[in-house]
Formats: structure tokens, C-alpha cells, sequence
């Protein structure tokens, strides 16, 4: 698996390092934004279909719902918890 | 919002043609989406490279806005490490990955899927889109109680995008390049910190 992680940062780490040399060109940069769409929207289409297939994840469709909710309460409490401080300590104008 | 509807109908849409069985089962034995994975990366790498004004915004930005993106990540991480204490099937681990999305939930849940399981990729994608619907939802009242940077910590991932035009309404023009700036930042960190919790822990 760590074989897979790296090869993934480093086709993206190869992609910034083309898309810095391509610069600006909007009709390329256009391009690309429909592609980068198009291949979220086929990978969702599949774990779609992964998931569909799946007995496990069906059945357990109502609490992994409830999962995701209560990890999201989560995550944004404890973000808007750290973002309080450090907009009291370091943002605020007195 | 509508992007989020359009990737959704897309699972939505799989969901069903696997349901009913409609497709080859040989179709997800193979190795193909890990290949879509790579040139899904390889685009987002384009795409990071070639956005000079995202560039531009990091160059001129003063150390104290560095905190911003910071307070995204420990936050996120911790929240949801103490959350997961009340569900028995998500190790620490598992809800740190999730909580890692930062609210881009279709990289994230397709890493997760990839280098994971499925299920933990469904929880991905449906927290992660939960969380930008609820920043665009309740950003009046947590910049009320929270602060000016509430609603750019909620929004994690989506603060340069989706949810910055509700954050510049109710936090003020000022903030508008702290939420673009921590929303590039954790952005480009997703595709780092997700498969790393994934690997390590």
C-alpha cells in the first residue's frame, strides 16, 4: 500500500511540476478542469457501483449515515473550537 | 452545492446499475480504478501548477494567516479522534482519515476507497459533503459564537470555493484571502495527510 501512496504523490507532485511549466493558458487549464471532472465523476461512478454490490454496506446503510454525521459534528466542532482561539488571540482588533 | 449534486447523482447512478446488477461483476475485479486514481492525481498536480493567482495568494501571505489552515487540520483531527469514541466500528485511525477530507469529499473518498475499503469511503464522501452543507447552512451562528474564522474552519477544503461566498458575507471582505489561502492550503495537503493517517495508523 505504501507503494501506492507514493506513486500517487508523486504523479501529482509530477502534474504540479508540468502544470507550473504549461503556466497560464486558459484554453489548456479549461481542458484540464474538464478532465480533473470527468475522472471524479467516473471514480464516484464506480465506487457507486462498488458500493451497490456490496451486501455489507447496504444492509448498514442507516448507521453508516449516522457515522458520517456524528464524525462531521466532530471535525467541525473541534475546528471552530481551535478557530475561537486563534481568532481571540491573534485576529481580533482590540 | 450543484457540484456536490452532480457527483452524488454519479454514485447515485453506480448505485443503482450495481443494486440491480446491471454491469459485469469483472468490471470491478480489474484494476482500472486504481489507473483512474493516478490520472485523477496527475490533473489535480496540472491543475495546481497552473494556477498562478493560487500561487500569487501564498507568496504575499504574512505568517500570522499560516495559523488559519493549522487550526483546520488540529482541529478536524481532534474532533473527530473524540467523536469516534462513540462509534465502535471507526478506529481513531479510520475517523482521522475521514475527518482528514477537510470537506473535499471527492478526492477524499476516493482515496479512502482505494487505499481502505469501500464502506469507509461511503462515511468519507457522505461526512465530507455534510460538512460543506452544513458551512453553507450554519455559518451565521458559528461565526456568531466562533468568531470572524468560524465559518473558514468549517469550511475546511471548500473556504476557496463552494462556501466562500456565505463566508465573505458573514465574516467580511477582509476575510475573503484568509479563506482562499487556507482552503488552497488544505487542498493540497488532502491528497498528502489522508493516504499518511491511512498508512500509519
Amino acid at each position: 500500500m505504501l507503494t501506492d501512496i507514493i506513486i500517487v504523490l508523486a504523479i501529482m507532485i509530477l502534474g504540479i511540476g508540468i502544470g507550473l511549466i504549461i503556466g497560464n493558458k486558459p484554453k489548456i487549464i479549461k481542458i484540464i478542469g474538464a478532465l480533473t471532472s470527468f475522472s471524479i465523476f467516473l471514480l464516484l461512478f464506480i465506487l457507486g457501483i462498488g458500493v451497490g454490490t456490496n451486501d455489507k454496506i447496504i444492509n448498514n446503510l442507516h448507521s453508516i449515515g449516522i457515522q458520517a454525521l456524528i464524525l462531521t459534528i466532530g471535525a467541525v466542532l473541534g475546528s471552530l473550537i481551535c478557530a475561537y482561539f486563534t481568532y481571540n488571540l491573534f485576529f481580533k482588533k482590540k | 452545492m450543484k457540484g456536490s449534486l452532480i457527483i452524488l447523482s454519479f454514485f447515485v447512478l453506480g448505485l443503482i446499475l450495481g443494486l440491480t446488477r446491471f454491469l459485469p461483476v469483472s468490471l470491478l475485479e480489474s484494476d482500472f480504478s486504481i489507473y483512474a486514481l493516478y490520472l485523477l492525481m496527475f490533473l489535480v498536480g496540472i491543475g495546481i501548477g497552473t494556477d498562478r493567482s493560487s500561487w500569487k495568494v501564498i507568496r504575499e501571505i504574512n505568517i500570522k494567516i499560516v495559523l488559519v489552515p493549522i487550526s483546520v487540520i488540529v482541529g478536524s483531527l481532534l474532533g473527530v479522534s473524540a467523536f469516534s469514541a462513540l462509534l465502535s466500528d471507526i478506529s481513531i485511525g479510520e475517523a482521522m482519515a475521514v475527518g482528514a477530507g477537510f470537506g473535499y469529499y471527492s478526492l477524499s473518498s476516493v482515496m479512502i476507497t482505494e487505499f481502505h475499503s469501500d464502506t469507509l469511503g461511503v462515511i468519507a464522501l457522505l461526512s465530507n459533503i455534510i460538512r460543506e452543507i452544513l458551512t453553507l447552512l450554519v455559518t451565521p451562528l458559528f461565526v456568531k459564537y466562533f468568531g470572524k474564522l468560524a465559518g473558514i474552519a468549517s469550511g475546511g477544503a471548500t473556504a476557496m470555493d463552494t462556501t466562500l461566498p456565505i463566508i465573505v458575507r458573514y465574516s467580511g471582505k477582509e476575510y475573503a484571502i484568509i479563506a482562499v489561502f487556507s482552503g488552497i492550503v488544505l487542498t493540497i495537503l488532502v491528497p498528502v495527510i489522508v493516504p499518511l493517517i491511512l498508512e500509519f495508523l
